[in-house]
């Protein structure tokens, strides 16, 4: 990369970062809100 | 009237849900070919640039993510005033999924913005007007956020949400405008332009995808979290136990 | 007008009966002021460079701590719920109160602002840009504040929220106030930001008392 490794290799990791986190969230939320509700029944 | 039904049909929570079931997966898998499409290629393939050399890979996540952090915010405050104005469950839910979503996205083009800013202006924080405005978003982001963390009641939080992005939206062109003047103010600054550069189809085609699936992907995201939002405040009713009674199957 | 003038007189008249409300942002705005000056160094003249900014922010936080109350007491005593059911539009009343708050907060602060800049070695030519940016900007500031104290009127803490709430709204009102004074110091021409403070001023009367009785109201149902 030049020597801009850290900064592009960054960039694209913190990119994954959020990618993976607003992936995840919803899905682990889900989970979550079916085990309480599933629960409270 | 009649052709109105088809809207309300979908905008009924249950139907909605589905709806967003069917959609959600196209979304999500079409977004992800675009986005391993356009960083795979902007990373390794597209030519380096002959100003900025490899730095100005960071394009293919900045870019997106400046773009996407706007239009979000624009689209929560279109959700908000239909809320408003319509009183309508579903627009109140998808002004709380979008929230989160924008939040992030502009984290992330500061954060890529700063690692940009670094090699080319030579600092990590230039009060620059757009890296400036961006963060001025952020904390209008985080109202939203705070403010709906703090209501119990979700319907009372959903509207003054609504009210605080329709405020914040006619606020986003002023603060625009503003910083481009402030930043005007001081013209015998020495921070090195961003080249605008001559951009091929090599570079363009990668850039261009990754727009799009960012944006599909953001669009999957808020399908998934307005799904969540519906159950929670329908939970209870008919479809939700109807629903729980097949997921445990 | 009835309703405007109404609500104006309860207000000052209940102002009149707690000084301290009104008094205590006054002097917070003072001392903020001064602890900037002990911060640098004894007579520091880059103090004076950043005049404009610490006065500006100083009035940004002492508005800030006034928000809190803005409708608070009226909702803790009923007062609220029934001035939105009065007959009165709840808009006027609200505009009405939300003048009131700028009367007895806002302009104490511009008249405080000139002498307090003198304090901080403001150069006479950066004065009249200030004064005037803060009489435009003041109000600017009781509006949108009051709409979010509207918006967190029914919340236990809202304090917290508030300033995460008011502050991104109001970074432009800072960068054309303070800006204004920079653009006098430096000899140019103060009026193009002062013109936008008054475009600023004139969208949030239009507006905010809308948005505000839209917020009370939410509190209630």
């Amino acid at each position: 990369m030049g020597g801009y490794g850290l900064y592009v290799w960054g960039s694209f990791g913190c990119g994954l970062a959020v990618l993976a986190w607003n992936a995840l969230s919803p899905r682990l939320a889900r989970r979550a809100l079916m085990r309480q509700m599933t629960e409270s029944e | 009237m009649s052709s109105w039904t088809w809207f309300h049909r979908l905008a009924s929570p249950p139907s909605f849900f589905r709806l967003a079931d069917r959609l959600a997966p196209w979304l999500g898998w079409i977004a992800l070919a675009l986005l391993a499409y356009g960083w795979i290629n902007g990373l390794f393939f597209a030519p380096e640039d002959y100003q900025q050399k490899d730095a100005y890979r960071i394009i293919y996540v900045h870019v997106p993510a400046a773009a996407l952090s706007l239009s979000l915010y624009v689209g929560m405050a279109v959700a908000g005033f239909v809320a408003l104005v319509w009183r309508m469950k579903l627009a109140e839910s998808a002004l709380i999924a979008i929230a989160p979503v924008g939040a992030s996205f502009t984290a992330l083009a500061l954060v890529t913005g700063m690692l940009w800013g670094k090699p080319m202006w030579g600092a990590y924080w230039v009060w620059d007007a757009r890296l400036t405005s961006e963060l001025v978003l952020l904390f209008l982001y985080f109202g939203v956020i705070g403010l709906w963390q703090a209501f119990e009641d979700p319907r009372a939080a959903a509207r003054a949400c609504a009210l605080l992005a329709v405020v914040g939206v006619i606020n986003v062109p002023i603060v625009k405008y503003s910083v481009d003047w402030w930043n005007s103010l001081h013209q015998g600054s020495t921070i090195l332009k961003m080249g605008k550069p001559s951009i091929t189809a090599a570079m363009a085609w990668p850039l261009f995808a990754s727009v799009i699936g960012s944006y599909l992907f953001a669009g999957y995201v808020i399908l998934r979290r307005l799904q969540n939002e519906l159950l929670q405040r329908e939970a209870g009713t008919a479809w939700v136990r109807e629903l729980m009674g097949k997921s445990r199957v | 007008m009835n309703v405007i003038l109404a609500v104006l007189t309860r207000e000052l008249r209940l102002a009149l009966r707690s000084r301290m409300d009104w008094l205590l942002p006054l002097l917070f705005f003072v001392m903020v002021v001064m602890l900037f000056g002990l911060g640098a160094r004894p007579n520091d003249p880059v103090l004076a460079g950043f005049a404009p900014s610490i006065l500006w922010v100083g009035a940004l936080l002492s508005m800030l701590l006034t928000l809190d109350r803005l409708f608070r007491a009226d909702y803790e005593d009923g007062t609220l719920e029934q001035l939105c059911l009065a007959e009165a539009p709840l808009t006027l009343t609200v505009a009405a109160k939300l003048t009131a708050h700028w009367l007895l907060t806002g302009l104490p602060l511009v008249l405080l602002a000139a002498p307090l800049a003198v304090a901080l070695q403001l150069p006479a030519a950066g004065l009249p840009a200030l004064v005037l940016g803060l009489a435009l900007g003041t109000p600017v500031l009781s509006f949108v504040g009051g709409f979010a104290a509207a918006l967190t009127v029914a919340l236990p803490r809202a304090g917290l929220l508030l300033p995460l709430l008011v502050l991104p709204l109001l970074a432009p009102v800072l960068i054309f106030g303070a800006g204004a004074v920079r653009a006098a110091l430096g000899g140019l021409d103060a009026a193009a930001p002062l013109y936008f403070l008054a475009a600023v001023l004139v969208l949030c009367i239009t507006l905010v008392p809308w948005a505000a009785a839209a917020a009370l109201r939410n509190a209630f149902e």
